[in-house]
């Protein structure tokens, strides 16, 4: 049995915004074990990134508030922690790499400069030391001439190549965590492929656990071994990745996979589009939040919202249907 | 059939001033030498990665850009040759939807004004029959014809998409440019829209030339596909034939990259990884433009630029080192 390390329970996230409060995230709980990679999938503003902003506290509050939950990372609950304390476990122990390397890399300051900074802070280690340390890290995520570029600026680099400088940045500390927030969505599928690559080679070499938040239900086939649907604020599915895509039970997950097509051309003549929007929630959900654009919608789904539950092994839906048969379970 | 849409060796150069006066000190080859056929009805997919020249390639035919040299011949005619009044007439044949559904509507504008402003120009329509036939082109693309009075900031981006199509069709066009119409949009809306375009091209007998990054919606929507490379068209064939057995090295790194959205096929996958990005327009490698990446470039591929040559029937590929005789065989 793989040892647990973040234990997600209850999460609850708002905003208070001009139009109301938005209920972001309305109780999500999930596990991650030592070195196994974990999908989170959704379109945007279902609330995948905003989960993860709140496990790490990153979400500016205000506006935001985590109203409930608990995010136990080796036991120790991140939500009770002082700021300081907050401070030695970010970016040490769980680290982050977003979607944009651009404006994540600060224009005005070196990569040896930018990559050096959290092991310097995080690691008692001597300024020699944490250029050598860094040196190493640019070789490992395959940057030539790794010396001469430590005095480089970001826009010197390429938008693969910065990503790159993002993971090594990421993983100078050894986090136990890797949260990826759609790190390769502003990358070519050529220059994407290099970077699956190599995060795979990097978490069998260093054995760190990857959360991979991304919209792409492609990426993630090849990349996951366990994976969870988000949509308005919930995990609405949550599966091993091959018993999702094989038998996916829950409408919403059924219409994303029926929507793409496939590369290899095995797929029907027409899409599955999904009508309608997703949705805005400016109260906590009482009734499924998919309801509205479900075709398998009975009068259940509108006066209670269903809970997650497993249908089998490893394999949880919250779905009043069995889609099998259409009618109530 | 013959061809409605014919290009031929066309190229487009931006040149780069520097200094005081202005002087032009060298220029990008963003598209530099590219051919290829469109037969009335059909949809051609032109896919390559970011700056590849595929979207300037579409924008110099409806003579957005002017072309630097090379024949784009429509239904007879060489709209290069054509002078300014000509070209307006003939731009009722011709109509482009955009990649950002966000830049490409004028926010200060209503519906009603930004689909019936090409009514008017051509002098279409006046006064009521503008409303009339406003509220029947959104109906066709799956708008409200009530939502004719309000403004861009109103709508979701896959609505907005529908508008700028319903732009596009407001002339009766026959021949429409799709530059990346769908990119911008999230997966459940895309397989929405991409449905509309083949519906409406069934319905009016359209020809698409469809410009998109995405290959599997490009495998999904086209009947035949051409890959581009810095400036040049690699491989073009039907889109089977290309899908399944690729002869450009390129082509075939670029179909292994992308991801299936399905975990047993991907295990069973193999990747060719190209090494390093793309080189620079401004600059571009001598001989075959893609040498400087290609797993298996020899000596002639540094010296000589490939033409482009019929390998098989319907199969156009530009290397040196794809034998015809081994291809047919």
């Amino acid at each position: 049995m793989q040892k647990k390390i973040l234990d997600v329970k209850g999460l609850e996230t708002r905003f208070r915004t001009d139009e109301g409060v938005v209920h972001a995230i309305n109780g999500v709980s999930f596990e991650v074990n030592e070195g196994e990679t974990v999908g989170i999938v959704g379109e945007s503003g279902c609330g995948k990134s905003v989960t993860m902003l709140s496990v790490l506290r990153l979400i500016p509050m205000p506006p935001g508030v985590i109203s409930a939950g608990s995010a136990e990372f080796y036991e120790q609950d991140l939500l009770k922690l002082s700021e300081k304390e907050m401070q030695s476990v970010r970016g040490a122990q769980i680290a982050m790499i977003f979607q944009d390397p651009m404006t994540s890399l600060n224009p005005v300051l070196t990569i040896g400069k930018q990559l050096t900074e959290p092991m310097l802070l995080h690691l008692s280690i001597s300024e020699e030391e944490a250029d050598r340390r860094a040196v190493e890290l640019l070789e490992m995520v395959g940057i030539s001439e790794a010396e001469g570029r430590l005095k480089d600026y970001p826009h010197q680099f390429s938008g693969g190549m910065r990503q790159r400088v993002m993971i090594a940045m990421a993983l100078s500390c050894n986090p136990k965590v890797l949260i990826a927030d759609e790190p390769t969505t502003a990358l070519d599928v050529t220059i994407q492929a290099q970077f699956v690559d190599l995060v795979k080679r990097l978490q069998a070499d260093l054995g760190m656990a990857i959360i991979w938040i991304t919209h792409d239900l492609g990426v993630i086939a090849g990349l996951a071994q366990r994976m969870m649907v988000m949509y308005g604020g919930l995990f609405i599915e949550e599966a091993d990745v091959k018993e999702l895509y094989a038998n996916p039970q829950h409408p919403y997950t059924v219409g994303l996979l029926g929507s793409l097509p496939r590369l290899d051309g095995k797929h029907a003549e027409r899409l599955v589009s999904i009508d309608g929007l997703p949705p805005v929630l400016y109260a906590p959900p009482t009734s499924c939040p998919f309801a509205p654009r479900c075709e398998f919608v009975v009068e259940k789904c509108l006066e209670e919202n269903p809970a997650l539950e497993e249908v089998a092994p490893n394999h949880k839906v919250a779905c009043w249907v069995d889609i099998a048969t259409g009618r109530m379970k | 059939m013959s061809a409605l849409v014919r290009v031929e060796n066309l190229k487009k150069y931006f040149p780069i001033r520097k200094g005081l006066l202005r002087r032009e000190v060298g220029s990008v080859h963003a598209v530099d030498g590219v051919s290829f056929e469109i037969k009335k009805g059909e949809t051609l997919g032109l896919v390559g990665e970011s700056g590849c020249g595929k979207s300037t390639t579409g924008r110099t035919f409806l003579r957005v850009y002017e072309p630097t040299d090379g024949k784009m011949m429509y239904d007879g005619v060489d709209l290069a040759s054509l002078n300014a009044v000509e070209m307006r007439k003939m731009r009722r044949k011709l109509q482009m939807i955009f990649q950002d559904p966000y830049a490409s509507l004028n926010p200060r504008m209503k519906v009603l004004d930004i689909v019936g402003e090409s009514l008017i120009v051509h002098k279409l329509a006046t006064g009521k029959e503008v409303q009339a036939r406003v509220e029947e082109l959104l109906t066709l693309v799956g708008l409200n014809p009530a939502f004719a009075n309000r403004y861009p900031h109103e709508f979701s981006g896959g609505q907005r998409q529908r508008i700028g199509i319903a732009r596009a069709l407001s002339l009766q066009p026959e021949f429409i440019i799709c530059d990346e119409p769908i990119s911008a949009l999230d997966v459940s809306v895309q397989a929405q829209v991409i449905n509309l375009l083949e519906d409406l091209q069934e319905e009016f007998g359209l020809t698409y030339l469809f410009i998109a990054h995405d290959l599997s919606m490009v495998r999904h929507i086209s009947d035949r596909v051409a890959v581009m490379y810095l400036g040049g068209i690699v491989e073009l064939a039907d889109k089977d034939d290309l899908y399944e057995e690729p002869l450009h090295p390129y082509s075939q790194a670029l179909l292994s990259a992308v991801p299936i959205p399905d975990p047993v096929a991907e295990e069973g996958r193999r990747r060719v990884l190209l090494k390093g990005d793309v080189p620079s327009p401004i600059n571009p490698p001598s001989g075959c433009r893609f040498h400087t990446r290609c797993p298996i470039a020899e000596t002639i591929c540094v010296e000589k630029r490939p033409e482009q040559r019929e390998v098989k029937a319907n199969h156009f590929v530009s290397c040196h080192l794809v034998d015809a005789e081994e291809v047919v065989a």
